[in-house]
């Protein structure tokens, strides 16, 4: 298994803990999730201790805290976010959101890449949002990331696997590196079907916090990780045009 | 008879009292500030009696404690029931949809524009018609009012040491005896937009700038509110106020030219499952943890406390340690 900055994740789900209708629900919804790491947005609002009270419930979860940087639109805005979720989650561990677009909320993958490379200078461990773009990818990896994270399909929309060929190319791209889909995720059908192409993680949020039943939504979600990332490890068949019996027809009494 | 000390003279103290004092019981109310205001986060809600909305992102007992609160509220100050309309934006419509299948007690309507001839960019929505709405600080004076004709003071002070059976109405400032009690903040605008006519709240579904505008009278209108995981309350965000301002403009363009007349900043007072809760630790009785459903949920918890403490009962807000 690849390893997140020399760190092994028990599962293969990453969960966000925002929209959810409540913190009890949130909690809740981690356990029969199974999720192995808990992305937390800081925003500004929360400065200066004002967020403790939700943050220490996110430290109760007693899973690995990948703050990112939601909401930020300039490099100097995710730096700032960056520094703080540091001190905040004493964590080197950083997702880098980089919006570029109100309506799409598409990154900004030139802004992404240069926050990359100031935050890894500072010792941080980044984990860029970013597209399927393979160039933008290796840019990435030279400026110090050793983990990619594209979309699915735009955050919060629920529309799985937009690009699943470029996700293949991706995967294909950079064989070594943890990919992780982030965003874009409804259903389980679409969280199994990243783990199938050979994706080391799946990060989503609002499938499950926004589900009427958040609880039994995320069950589902750590089901089917599990039965994708198996699928992927028990080297599926491929697909052929014609049926291929799976027992021999030769000899079998035909005119009976 | 027994006397007892409310604590806190905000919409839970307020309705805690009142509910004492309506079955007889001898009760005294404690507020520093002398009664409502600013200071406290009743101040600054929107009155929307609407426990159908709420569901949607709310558990059951939101629901149904949540209707009998119209009645409550009727009994003690004017209460409007004119319903809720909810609609959304055309590429919004998922959300719309997603709304009917969380909720109940609506009918869908394409007539937006004949039951808000000011609406008149949307032509599908949900009609609640049995929610209702009221204007908070009236409804606060109209407790005061009711208190004082019964007798019930409220002190300007805090409550003494010695004082008998106190119940402890403080909203966040009971955190000190509370600890899983948390802030979630609060933002919102009062405005005058005369050229706008609106007769009911009117909520705007948006994936992420959820917004509520709640007539008060008089072109008066509440819009409201951001729900952030922070307890600062100091003073609005530029962003906050941009979204609020930004969703009011594209549900009725007439609100662009609005006067801006108060910005409200204020923390909810919330227990992790959001939903509030009598508890009894050391001789004091607590009801807290009303988070966006100060006026919606405080007859409920009203009566809990008085079932509790009149009769023995105990009601479902109790928690389990409850004696």
């Amino acid at each position: 298994m690849r390893r997140f900055y020399d760190t092994d994740l028990a599962t293969p789900l990453m969960l966000g803990t925002a929209q959810y209708p409540s913190p009890a629900i949130l909690d809740r919804a981690f356990r029969e999730s199974g999720a192995s790491v808990a992305t937390v947005s800081l925003r500004r609002e929360g400065a200066g201790g004002a967020g403790q009270s939700f943050w220490s419930m996110i430290r109760e979860l007693g899973v690995r805290v990948l703050p990112n940087t939601a909401g930020c639109h300039t490099v100097k805005e995710a730096v700032t976010t960056a520094h703080m979720a540091r001190e905040v989650f004493d964590t080197p561990w950083i997702k880098l959101e980089l919006i570029g677009h109100t309506d799409s909320l598409q990154p900004d993958v030139f802004q992404l890449v240069e926050a990359a490379r100031i935050l890894t200078e500072d010792g941080f461990q980044v984990f860029p949002y970013t597209t399927e773009d393979l160039i933008v990818g290796e840019r990435l990896l030279s400026a110090g990331c050793e983990v990619l994270m594209p979309w699915g399909a735009p955050i919060g929309s629920g529309r799985g696997l937009a690009n699943e060929y470029a996700l293949r190319a991706m995967r294909a791209e950079f064989p070594d590196t943890p990919l992780v889909v982030d965003a874009g995720i409804g259903l389980p059908s679409h969280a199994a079907r990243a783990m199938e192409l050979g994706f080391d993680a799946v990060l989503l949020n609002t499938a499950v916090a926004r589900a009427g039943d958040p609880v039994a939504m995320a069950r589902a979600m750590a089901l089917a990780v599990q039965a994708g990332q198996l699928a992927h490890q028990a080297d599926p068949i491929e697909p052929r045009d014609m049926a291929e019996a799976s027992t021999p027809v030769i000899g079998k009494a035909f005119l009976t | 008879m027994t006397p007892y000390s409310v604590i806190g003279a905000g919409v839970a103290g307020l309705t805690v009292a009142t509910e004492l004092a309506r079955r007889g019981a001898h009760v005294q109310v404690y507020d520093p500030a002398g009664g409502p205001g600013a200071q406290g986060c009743s101040w600054w809600a929107g009155g929307m009696l609407a426990p159908w909305c709420e569901y949607e992102n709310a558990e059951e007992p939101v629901l149904r404690l949540g209707q009998q609160a119209i009645g409550w509220w009727a009994d003690h100050t004017k209460v409007t029931r004119n319903g809720t309309l909810v609609v959304a934006a055309k590429r919004d419509l998922p959300d719309l949809r997603r709304f009917a299948r969380r909720t109940e007690g609506f009918t869908e309507t394409t007539e937006i524009s004949r039951l808000e001839p000011d609406l008149i960019r949307f032509d599908r929505g949900l009609f609640f018609e049995h929610e209702a709405h009221l204007d908070p600080r009236q409804a606060l004076a109209d407790l005061q009012t009711g208190l004082r004709d019964k007798g019930v003071q409220i002190h300007p002070q805090k409550a003494p040491k010695d004082a008998p059976n106190p119940i402890d109405c403080r909203g966040l400032a009971a955190r000190d005896a509370l600890p899983d009690l948390r802030g979630v903040k609060g933002e919102m605008l009062m405005i005058r937009a005369p050229d706008v006519a609106l007769t009911r709240p009117v909520r705007l579904l948006h994936p992420r700038i959820p917004l509520y505008v709640v007539p008060r009278g008089d072109g008066i209108y509440m819009l409201g509110a951001t729900m952030i995981e922070s307890e600062d309350r100091g003073r609005i965000t530029a962003r906050s106020m941009l979204e609020l301002l930004s969703a009011a403009y594209a549900l009725i363009p007439a609100f662009g030219e609005a006067e801006i007349l108060e910005i409200g900043v204020d923390l909810r007072p919330a227990f992790p499952d959001n939903l509030p809760r009598i508890q009894r630790r050391n001789g004091v009785t607590y009801a807290n943890g009303l988070y966006r459903h100060g006026y919606l949920l405080a007859p409920a918890l009203a009566q809990g406390v008085a079932d509790l403490l009149l009769d023995g009962k105990q009601s479902e807000l109790c928690d389990e340690d409850c004696p």
